[in-house]
């Protein structure tokens, strides 16, 4: 450094440095926003579902076959928001399945307002560490749902089990799964 | 290097732009304490603001505690009615526990601890330590404490407007949502959510200006590893307060957003999770409890070094474990929420780092027995307080061990378990290392010699009030007994009302001081420029007390002769 940058000059680089630091970690709260979504997604962090395509279906029945024909219970919860008039529930409670394989599970809906309302499903599974083995293919939690007044509508889930919870020590003991959703009124000015 | 400041007075200043009087004299009343750019100034208001809004943190203490006496809804009531609320409606005295507990955690937390000992004792001690003139921003300086009186002003005004179920924020200091979002209609959230940004804002600047006037300000010879040990506690604190704080803002205004323009980063019907939240706090609470303890560990190494007229034992290892803590302290958040449904592997990972801590917190209090070891000991007062510091932070270190496991604190979570560990750490580790800074340096600031007598008696008084306060609530939190609330099965009732008697002895203790230093103002000796003696080796000794207002004007020197730090090498 020379000696021509007065004391003054350094200081006001080394506070604006510091200055940088702070305004980054703020950018880092704001991005840990968009971060978390995606680390819940890809690690099943609190049993958060992964989604699946039909090729990938297809390589877990195989897999499944070949592993012999375990099977698991799962039960099938439904809730609603507070504000939100709908009826909903699940064709049946429970169902068994085998694991990696395929299945198709109905939730039931009905409107019981007299004007179109337009609801979002939330959705986790219990236990939080089945998650990344829930694998849904089609869900009609993957996009908004209106209702007329007095509508009712069926919805179906298509989803399998991932054979690789079999060799996942954490899943030792996990005979039934819950699959849970809610829904909510999707907000007018909401993100 | 002594003559610097003797010499100061017969020295002509002829800087063209100087002050005409002479560079001692003082600017009025109004310009020199609210316009004050010097760094011993703010200093001193911080201390006086940090007294102020402790004496109101510590009176709500006192509310919780004669509450908690018995149980029962006692006093509440007439608290609501006096804010203008029902004090027959339980839901409204509810509330207004949820407002006391709100208020004491904020305004200890931001607006006592953080501004007495970064903002004063910082302010005052980190310049004239390193043998800087001043601190490197000193507009900054003054910017950084009004912005935290502005944000004290706006938690007030937060008790007298609506927060839901009646006036105030009762959300607790950590500001949960949902209960801060759709929990708490009206506009008293958002006030309190504004004074954690204002004091913020003031933190941020007030690190900056540290950070820079530590690296760039020192006098020639001082380098880093020179340092008192105070000073490099305030620049591990700078540095804390420079990265969480920014997150605690970005966590904060996505609440305000949440609440008043209709985003839904927390609230699950748009997407969002109340638990990010959590982590976002916790990510800049863990640091903060570092940032209110750390520089106390400073403080504490300064007085035990002087006290046994020895220099620190292991000074890199002291500085360096401070280091430790601070970086360890960013990554250990989540075993504030071992609760919220961590699979096993996370809470072990959270677990193991947290204890991790405790091997450099280890390396500090061992290395404070060790300079006591084979020393001079005299137990001066500070020197008495610093004693108190190192036995009283370390039950509430063990404590914290033992809360660090997951599977413990599924147990004890939320319990006044947790409730007596961190009033261990804090309020009777932060605060007697306050307590030892302020009889250490409070001479040298204000020129006053305090009185030893009532400075011992004030300790054992306190020692004893506090111990009686929180050592029962390790009791009341293994039995089961919540934290935040108001009422209780009368099971619990006999810890309370010893906890409840040690709240008043404390009292007591409180009186003592401000006693004390009446005297010194009122009685006190006028106290020479090093009355502690050669065991203090620190630059402030070489200023006359209280110190020029400003002071070295021609740097001083730190060489092998004049080695003003306190780990000088020993003469042969």
């Amino acid at each position: 450094m020379s000696a021509a940058v007065s004391v003054d000059q350094r200081n006001v680089r080394v506070g604006m440095l510091a200055m940088l630091g702070a305004l980054a970690m703020l950018g880092l709260g704001y991005a840990s926003v968009p971060l978390y979504r995606l680390f819940c997604q890809v690690t099943g962090f609190g049993g958060t579902t992964q989604r699946a395509s039909e090729s990938d279906a297809d390589i877990a029945a195989r897999i499944a076959q070949s592993a012999g024909g375990s099977t698991i219970s799962i039960r099938f919860d439904a809730n609603t928001a507070n504000d939100l008039p709908w009826t909903f529930r699940p064709a049946q409670p429970t169902d068994t399945v085998q694991v990696g394989i395929r299945d198709l599970a109905t939730y039931v809906a009905r409107n019981n307002s007299d004007v179109p309302i337009t609801g979002t499903a939330t959705f986790n599974v219990e236990p939080e560490q089945a998650g990344r083995y829930f694998n849904k293919i089609q869900c009609f939690c993957f996009t908004e749902q209106t209702l007329k007044p007095g509508q009712q509508v069926s919805m179906p889930v298509l989803y399998y089990v991932d054979p690789a919870a079999l060799d996942d020590p954490n899943m030792k003991g996990v005979d039934q799964i819950t699959l849970s959703y809610t829904f909510h009124r999707v907000k007018e000015q909401g993100l | 290097m002594a003559t610097t400041a003797q010499g100061f007075d017969a020295h002509h200043d002829d800087h063209a732009h100087a002050d005409h009087h002479g560079a001692d004299h003082k600017p009025g009343f109004f310009a020199r304490w609210f316009m004050s750019t010097n760094h011993k100034d703010i200093g001193t208001l911080y201390l006086i603001f940090a007294i102020f809004a402790g004496i109101i943190g510590g009176g709500i203490s006192g509310i919780m505690r004669a509450e908690l006496a018995e149980p029962g809804i006692q006093i509440l009531g007439t608290w609501v009615q006096l804010l203008g609320g029902d004090g027959a409606s339980m839901d409204a005295n509810y509330h207004m526990w949820n407002v006391f507990i709100t208020a004491h955690g904020l305004i200890m937390v931001f607006f006592m601890v953080m501004p007495a000992i970064i903002g004063g004792f910082g302010n005052w001690f980190v310049p004239l330590m390193i043998g800087a003139p001043d601190m490197a921003f000193p507009r900054m300086n003054n910017i950084s404490y009004w912005l935290t009186v502005a944000g004290f002003c706006s938690l007030l005004f937060s008790l007298f407007v609506p927060g839901g179920t009646g006036n105030g924020a009762g959300v607790g200091w950590t500001v949960y949502a949902p209960l801060s979002t759709s929990g708490s209609t009206g506009p008293a959230v958002d006030f309190a959510i504004f004074s954690l940004h204002l004091a913020g804002a003031g933190s941020i600047l007030g690190a900056t200006n540290f950070i820079t006037t530590i690296f760039n300000m020192r006098a020639p010879g001082m380098t880093l590893h020179k340092m008192p040990l105070f000073v490099w506690s305030v620049l591990v604190t700078a540095f804390l307060l420079l990265l969480a704080l920014p997150v605690l803002a970005a966590a904060i205004t996505m609440l305000l957003t949440d609440r008043n323009f209709g985003t839904t980063f927390y609230d699950p019907s748009g997407g969002g999770d109340p638990v990010l939240y959590q982590h976002l706090f916790w990510f800049f609470g863990h640091p903060e409890v570092y940032i209110m303890i750390l520089p106390g560990f400073g403080i504490i190494s300064q007085i035990v070094a002087t006290f046994s007229r020895k220099p620190v034992f292991g000074y890199l290892g002291m500085a360096y474990a401070m280091v430790a803590i601070g970086f360890v302290g960013f990554i250990v958040w989540a075993h504030h929420m071992f609760t919220v449904g961590l699979d096993v592997n996370t809470k072990m990972y959270f677990t193991a780092a947290t204890m991790v801590i405790a091997v450099p917190t280890g390396v500090k209090i061992f290395s404070w027995i060790a300079t006591m070891w084979g020393g001079s000991i005299e137990f001066k007062s500070p020197m008495v307080w610093a004693l108190g510091f190192i036995f009283l932070f370390t039950m509430g270190g063990v404590t914290g061990v033992y809360l660090a496991n997951g599977g413990v604190d599924d147990y004890v979570h939320d319990t006044y378990f947790v409730v007596a560990h961190f009033h261990y750490v804090l309020s009777m580790g932060a605060v007697t290392a306050l307590f030892a800074g302020f009889y250490y340096w409070f001479p040298k600031m204000s020129g006053k010699m305090h009185s030893e007598l009532l400075a011992h008696l004030h300790f054992w008084v306190f020692f004893i009030g506090v111990n009686l306060v929180f050592f029962p609530q390790h009791f009341l939190g293994l039995d089961g007994m919540p934290r935040r609330i108001p009422d209780y099965p009368a099971a619990f009732e006999m810890w309370n009302s010893v906890s409840t008697t040690g709240y008043y002895i404390t009292m007591v203790s409180v009186a003592i001081w401000l006693l004390n230093v009446a005297y010194a103002y009122l009685a006190g000796r006028k106290a020479p420029g090093n009355y502690w003696g050669e065991g203090a080796t620190t630059l402030e000794w070489t200023l006359s007390s209280p110190p020029p207002f400003h002071q070295y004007e021609t740097l001083p020197v730190i060489d092998d002769s004049h080695d003003y730090h306190d780990h000088r090498p020993e003469k042969a």
